[in-house]
């Protein structure tokens, strides 16, 4: 029966999952010192699970630095199968990478969106801090360059493209002509709202995650993903923007 | 009777940009569908409403 293995597929004679552990263990070819956790088909699990022809198996060696080749395998193990190889191939633009875009950056990366398409103008500066995913040592570069260098770190087998100019009406749709989906994360409203009429009228095969009332303080159960159409989504309350003495914390 | 965000109103033969309008939005902020459809800014003027439509007003407020 053939299964995978920590991303490489192998034939093997076990029937469950324990055997297989143990044919894992017997096989290795360096000694296994740190405790094991076994990932089936995307689930964490301690059972002795009956193997299926087709199955995805990743037995994680806590506290080892497993070689590059098995790293990425061992990264996306928690994806249900099947699931990594579509979010792979998918092409996602972020635009602004401040409060919200920095974070869905890094969260796309994480999920294991293979190729990302960064766009801001601005550069880190202090205030950035309290809230965006930058670091001290960020501070003074372009934001586009501070995030694909995190990015990075944490998954390399991904590819960044970065852009960084002010997005306008005029290079709105030479900016983003690839992508399939983008997200909307800029600042001001009337960025937002030229975004996403351009897109929206000029790309009909796009889709656009666009933000509105996601900062500001208010209560946050009012939050909420809207889909418009099959082609737009909106997050946040959709009412409250942030604004003098109305930022982003409040005390009563 | 015209939906408009989910909710029925209704109808009366405006434009798209008198209804922003009376309605109060500032159309530097907004994105208007109907049925489904993108209206571009540059037909507010020219497009009238229909009875039965289904309109969709996306109203952006700032932070991001």
């Amino acid at each position: 029966m053939k299964v995978s293995i920590n991303g490489k597929q192998q034939e093997v004679k076990s029937k469950s999952l324990w055997t297989l552990k143990e044919e894992f263990l017997y096989g290795a070819t360096r000694a296994i010192k740190g405790p094991l956790i076994t990932i089936y088909n995307g689930f964490q699990t301690d059972e002795d699970l009956k193997l299926d022809e087709g199955d995805e198996v990743a037995f994680i060696v806590k506290g080892e630095m497993p070689s590059k080749e098995e790293l990425e395998a061992l990264m996306c193990a928690r994806h249900t199968p099947s699931v990594h190889e579509k979010v792979k191939k998918a092409k996602v633009a972020i635009a602004g990478l401040g409060g919200l875009g920095s974070h869905i950056a890094i969260e796309l990366a994480r999920t294991g969106v293979g190729h990302l398409h960064l766009v801001d103008f601005d550069i880190v500066e202090p205030s950035n801090l309290n809230r965006q995913m930058y670091k001290i040592k960020h501070l003074g570069m372009y934001k586009t360059e501070a995030l694909k260098q995190e990015i990075q770190e944490i998954n390399p087998y991904i590819t960044v493209e970065i852009d960084t100019f002010k997005v306008t009406q005029e290079n709105v749709l030479d900016l983003f002509k690839e992508e399939e989906i983008v997200c909307e994360a800029f600042d001001k409203p009337e960025a937002k709202a030229m975004i996403v009429n351009a897109l929206l009228e000029a790309r009909g095969d796009i889709k656009i995650v666009a933000a509105s009332g996601m900062a500001g303080y208010e209560s946050s159960n009012e939050i909420q993903t809207k889909k418009i159409n099959k082609r737009l989504y909106i997050c946040g309350d959709l009412y409250n923007g942030a604004k003098q003495e109305w930022g982003l914390w409040r005390l009563e | 009777m015209i939906t408009v965000n989910g909710e029925k109103q209704e109808y009366k033969k405006v434009t798209v940009l008198e209804f922003l309008k009376t309605a109060g939005y500032r159309l530097e902020t907004v994105a208007v569908e109907i049925n489904e459809e993108i209206v571009s800014k540059r037909t507010y003027e020219t497009t009238y409403l229909c009875d039965e439509d289904k309109i969709e007003i996306i109203h952006f407020v700032g932070g991001g």
